[in-house]
């Protein structure tokens, strides 16, 4: 019925030029906090909060958080253990100056949001209720009453006056002839409209690349991450000139199968839930999200004890309640109602299990944008925070830390430097790019080309990762770019839709390359190449960094990791190597 | 247009005698982060205009009247 709408209103006719000191592209969690501390810092500044959604209710924690993942509280572990901790569970590959400034700035950060209204869960005493999880410290934080954090967000970032633009998507980043990012071209979901910010200093915080593989189910929006987030934030960096991270060092997650929303045993093991197989055994010590630990998920899925549940049905009907309580209120509250269509009571049945579809999304590994300890990325002016940033396992509160970092270096590198000129060939190149899909009346709808790719993809990408594989694989995305100049937009959110494609087209592709580049296996499943099994640390011990070469091609170069701030014990590395429990003969 | 039409059952669903969209309230097209709802100007009710759903529920819980029903898609069902 509303077909077609281009051919009475074409789409372009109006741009909307804005200048701003600071622009934050993306409303989720780090960029609502890039804006926030980048105006306690400087209130004069004009902060710009570009939103594809609504700021109101975007990004991973639209409907809240059950918990923090990686609390550093005083009393229960320090920075230099959490470092340890990460280095580790990461494979030694990461840049501890990063992970530390996390750290050391993470306590800090749960007291601020506290004062914004923010609930987290304290004991009768009124301390923090911090519980253990991960292999080696104690960082869990629950937040039974996490469904308000955006509302605590959206209250300040009206006090302080940022600017924010709803439902206009960016396409692509500008540069200035010396390189440094100028500003950023978007188009309205909803009218078709452009518009031109232009800019000091730009912070992507975009999100992770969450719709890159395919759910299991087939559908392409039951994704793990938010489906908004379908790594246009990645696609934008990697074309301005910016470096990413581990690329091949996937997201993949332990979920509730076909619901395809997070299992949370790790929010469940306080309690004294646990991932079991099939006969409801444990098999792993340690639920925490890790490469390893998803390689043993993997492996028990697939052989003779599998498939893999979480198991609830042993504790007490009031412990059971509890669990409910915070499991189907916040972050993923349709989980309930889940449950309830397949006759699931945790009082008596397990719950089904399975592993996520692939992505990019440094929160849980560390696939993203190459940044420094305060969110800087290799392109002048542009930062990048958030699951869509290099530092490794940083979850919510580091996306709220790693934000405010890039908030704050945004503000201070404003100081330094004029608006920078822009390439207009470049704008105009853009807008033609975006409208080319509005001017065709033929050609593949958005939903069946991202559908191939993303099931190209899972032929071809996902994890046990086989060279050759791979290599037809990027033949495929190399035929389906040619697709890209056939696809057609009907209405404006066709439109934004086709420009996603585009970006997860970019997306399939560097996860091609960058996979294809490590020749070793590292980080558990998330890079498990069955024809390079082994673990190689004299010749791969190093990033790897991904860029858009002088000549558009696409390619990889080894980047050392930095000399450790905090030393690892050689009786430690190996402990995420050992996750699975040790079964006595029967 | 050479364009097939696939019809798919949607998951969000909106009560008509409740939605109050014809007195211009606009709070669950306003919340969707994927932007799939409209309005359906005529008979001042909204619907599900793309089948793009999260079912991550804000415009259920953001819906002043509880017109709101999100199902889960039946694919994941």
């Amino acid at each position: 019925m509303h077909a077609d709408e281009f051919i009475h209103r074409p789409a372009g006719m109006v741009t909307h030029e804005v200048e701003t000191d600071i622009l934050i592209i993306g409303g989720g969690t780090a960029g609502p906090m890039a804006a926030i501390k980048a105006k306690e810092r400087n209130p004069k500044l004009r902060v710009v909060l570009m939103e594809k959604a609504n700021v109101k209710r975007s990004g991973a924690i639209c409907m809240g958080m059950d918990g923090l993942n990686n609390a550093v509280i005083p009393g229960h572990a320090t920075p230099e253990q959490y470092v340890r901790e990460i280095t580790i569970a990461n494979d030694g590959i990461v840049e501890q100056a990063g992970v530390l400034a996390y750290a050391e700035r993470s306590f800090e950060m749960i007291q601020y949001l506290d004062s914004l209204g923010v609930k987290f869960e304290r004991d009768q005493t009124g301390e923090y209720n911090v519980r253990k999880v991960h292999h080696m410290g104690t960082y869990v934080l629950p937040m039974p009453e996490g469904h308000n954090v955006k509302k605590s967000l959206y209250r300040t970032l009206r006090r302080l006056r940022v600017d924010i633009t709803n439902r206009f998507m960016a396409t692509r980043l500008l540069t200035a002839p010396d390189g440094r990012v100028a500003g950023v071209v978007g188009i309205n979901s909803r009218t078709a409209e452009f518009i031109f910010i232009r800019a000091k200093a730009v912070v992507l915080a975009c999100g992770a690349a969450g719709r890159l593989g395919l759910p299991a189910s087939g559908y392409l929006f039951g994704t793990y991450e938010n489906p908004t987030n379908c790594g246009d934030g990645y696609a934008m960096a990697y074309h301005a000139g910016a470096a990413l991270a581990n690329l091949e060092c996937f997201q993949i997650n332990p979920l509730i199968k076909d619901y395809n929303g997070p299992a949370c045993a790790y929010v469940t093991g306080p309690f004294g839930g646990y991932t079991a197989n099939a006969k409801g055994q444990r098999f792993i010590e340690c639920d925490y999200w890790s490469g390893q630990m998803m390689l043993e998920f993997h492996r028990e899925l697939e052989g003779g004890n599998g498939p893999v549940f979480l198991k609830l049905d042993h504790l007490a009907d009031e412990t059971i309640s509890t669990i409910e309580n915070i499991l189907h209120t916040n972050e993923r509250p349709s989980r309930g109602r889940f449950h309830a269509g397949r006759g699931t009571d945790y009082r008596h049945k397990m719950v089904e299990m399975h592993i996520s579809e692939i992505g990019f999304c440094a929160g849980h590994s560390a696939s993203g944008v190459w940044v420094d300890d305060r969110a800087r990325t290799s392109v002048p002016g542009l930062h990048a925070a958030g699951d869509m940033a290099s530092v490794p396992h940083n979850y919510m509160l580091g996306a709220f830390v790693c934000g405010a970092y890039a908030g704050e270096s945004a503000a201070d590198y404003c100081a330094q430097v004029d608006l920078p000129p822009y390439d207009k060939d470049a704008l105009l190149a853009e807008q033609a790019r975006v409208l080319a899909p509005t001017q065709r009346d033929d050609g593949f709808t958005p939903h069946e080309v991202e559908y191939k790719i993303r099931r190209m993809v899972n032929d071809y990408l996902q994890p046990p990762k086989v060279t050759r594989k791979m290599e037809i694989g990027r033949e495929r995305f190399a035929e389906i770019r040619e697709d890209l100049s056939a696809l057609v937009a009907r209405d404006p959110h066709e439109l934004m839709r086709a420009m996603e494609v585009h970006s997860i087209l970019d997306c399939a592709e560097m996860a091609a390359t960058a996979s294809l580049f490590r020749t070793e296996s590292r980080w558990g499943l998330y890079h498990h190449r069955v024809d390079y099994l082994a673990t190689d640390d004299e010749n791969w011990f190093c990033h790897s960094l991904l860029e858009k070469q002088a000549d558009r091609s696409m390619a990889c170069r080894k980047q050392p990791v930095t000399p450790y701030i905090i030393d690892i014990p050689q009786a430690e590395r190996g402990s995420y190597q050992s996750l699975r429990v040790a079964v006595a003969a029967e | 247009m050479p364009f097939a039409n696939f019809a798919t059952s949607v998951p969000v669903t909106v009560d008509a005698g409740k939605c109050i969209a014809g007195k211009g309230c606009t709070a669950c097209v306003d919340s969707c982060p994927l932007d799939v709802l409209a309005i359906d100007n005529e008979k001042g009710v909204a619907y599900m205009r793309y089948n793009e759903c999260w079912y991550c529920t804000p415009c259920k819980v953001d819906c002043p009247t509880g017109a709101v029903d999100v199902a889960i898609p039946y694919l994941l069902r």
